[in-house]
């Protein structure tokens, strides 16, 4: 669809309340890099960590401590380069969100 | 189409406000609220419908078109080969998509793709109109680049898609002699899953070192190198499969006979019991339908902002059909970051607002050298403006040290959790 839907389309469309907040939209799609690997509906046990509804500065902590080398990793230390300060926060903060509900909706 | 066309095309005024279109019911077609079709139920596609439904709260119809009633993962395939994994473990439905997310499933194929209509034609359930179609075509083989190969892949399986394919191969190679030849034909890239044979050929190797005493494993290799984790590859080669695989590069196949398992290469003929040829691959024929030049022929050229197909405004593609950036692999977790960054971009579009101008990526990719052991390779992708393209980020990314079981661990619980990340 090229044109417009109206404001309040726009914002039911936007789904979310947050989705329409550009720094939110940038979190989110941040840290949906990191949900193949760490998703909220991950199976447990799971050998990989489950970050979803941890808080944020716990996230943001282990992030740093990767990127510093003052974590073990086979991997995240590599990942972590790839994003700056600014966005290990965002996604720190995105991820902390607490999951949806697993509930079937219908 | 713009809103008037789009709202009379369902027969209503353009006066009245979408907003109560939209909130109106939640069972599908809503009618007003826009319509996504995503064509394709693979690790690109599957993904795309559910990330669509999730991100937009339901505020986005999503139909996902696809011939096959279960998903089977290339993922983990190998290990089928191996004896090691059974095929049910790699197969899933879509029902949760149904259930949890509202995804409508239409099982069936796309035989044209009306792009100024905005309409699909299916094989079986007549036309469908879309608001934006994201196609996740996946590859199809150019069997007919090597002579003798088209009309022969049960002779020759490439089980290079996973299911009967795959357990035709295990066979196979179950069946092989003592001293027999396992033939493995790697084709130019850009090929589907880079480290796909490399990893085929160390688990084979395996089976064969314990099962099938002094036998051997050619892997023929079109390209000049091994195309990815080409160190750890080559550590696994010339260390405990010292004397199973032989590689030789610069193996371009030209023919093979069906009737007795020879190959014909560039500067070599061989015969083998078992013959494997992962064949030269394009993106799936649906591309064909777009009515716009392929790249080489084989890939759909899109906008890495969007996905977009560039020229078609409203198509997007993404996944293993998609020429790929500088550096990107074609791998279920690229297809998995492809789908949410088109995902994401439908929405704001749909919105009216601007899509991410520097879209994010992630790849991680995981493969066994043996039954314990795995290796991994990892890039960031990032949009850049100046080129216009997707590149991998300086001083991100990198490869294992060597093989560990811990990442063996980490392997299995990959494959689990990004079929979670789709399907769940």
């Amino acid at each position: 669809m090229t044109g417009k839907l109206t404001l309040a389309a726009l914002s039911l469309l936007a789904g979310t309340a947050h989705a329409a907040d550009p720094a939110a939209v940038d979190a989110r799609n941040l840290a949906a890099n990191c949900t193949p690997c760490h998703s909220a509906d991950a199976p447990e046990p799971n050998a990989i960590p489950r970050i979803a509804g941890l808080p944020a500065a716990k996230i943001l902590h282990r992030l740093q401590a990767f990127r510093n080398g003052e974590a073990p990793a086979t991997v995240m230390h590599q990942i972590v380069r790839g994003y700056s300060d600014q966005e290990l926060a965002l996604i720190a903060n995105h991820l902390a969100i607490p999951a949806m509900p697993a509930s079937d909706k219908r | 189409m713009n809103r008037r066309r789009f709202l009379s095309r369902l027969g209503l005024a353009a006066t009245i406000p979408a907003a109560s279109l939209l909130g109106a019911c939640s069972s599908p077609p809503r009618r007003g609220a826009p319509h996504v079709v995503v064509v394709g139920g693979g690790y690109g596609g599957a993904t795309t419908a559910k990330y669509l439904r999730m991100w937009s709260a339901g505020g986005i119809e999503v139909t996902l078109i696809e011939r096959a009633a279960r998903f089977i993962s290339c993922p983990m395939s190998n290990l089928v080969l191996a004896g090691l994994r059974n095929i049910d473990e790699l197969t899933a439905d879509y029902e949760r998509l149904r259930t949890r997310w509202g995804v409508r499933i239409v099982l069936d194929e796309v035989s044209h793709v009306d792009v100024s209509r905005r309409e699909l034609r299916l094989a079986r359930n007549g036309a469908i109109g879309f608001d934006r179609v994201v196609l996740a075509p996946g590859v199809d083989f150019l069997a007919e680049e090597v002579t003798g190969l088209a009309g022969n892949f049960e002779r020759i399986p490439h089980a290079w898609k996973a299911g009967p394919q795959t357990e035709l191969l295990r066979r196979q190679i179950e069946a092989m002699p003592e001293g027999g030849v396992f033939a493995l034909h790697v084709p130019k890239s850009p090929y589907r899953c880079p480290p796909g044979p490399y990893e085929r050929a160390c688990l084979v190797a395996q089976y064969l070192r314990a099962r099938k005493p002094r036998a051997k494993l050619l892997l023929l290799d079109a390209n000049s190198e091994i195309q990815s984790k080409k160190a750890l590859f080559a550590a696994s080669f010339a260390g405990p499969y010292k004397d199973i695989i032989e590689y030789r590069p610069d193996s371009t196949l030209l023919s093979v006979d069906a009737r007795t398992l020879s190959a014909e290469l560039e500067f070599d003929r061989i015969r083998a019991d078992v013959l494997n040829v992962v064949p030269p691959m394009r993106a799936g024929r649906l591309a064909d339908a777009l009515g716009v030049p392929l790249t080489n022929g084989r890939w759909i050229d899109v906008d890495w902002r969007t996905m977009a197909v560039r020229g078609l405004p409203g198509i997007h593609a993404i996944g293993d059909a998609v020429l790929a950036a500088p550096g990107m692999p074609k791998s279920g977790h690229i297809a998995n970051q492809q789908a949410k960054l088109a995902a994401a971009a439908i929405m704001e579009l749909l919105a009216g607002r601007t899509p991410n101008p520097v879209p994010t990526l992630l790849n991680t990719c995981y493969s066994f050298v043996d039954d314990r052991n795995a290796i991994h390779v990892a890039t960031v992708h990032r949009y850049d403006a100046a080129q216009g393209t997707v590149l991998p980020v300086a001083g991100a990314g990198g490869l294992s040290s060597s093989a560990s079981e811990e990442e063996g661990r980490y392997a299995e619980a990959w494959a689990r959790n990004i079929r979670a990340d789709m399907l769940a």
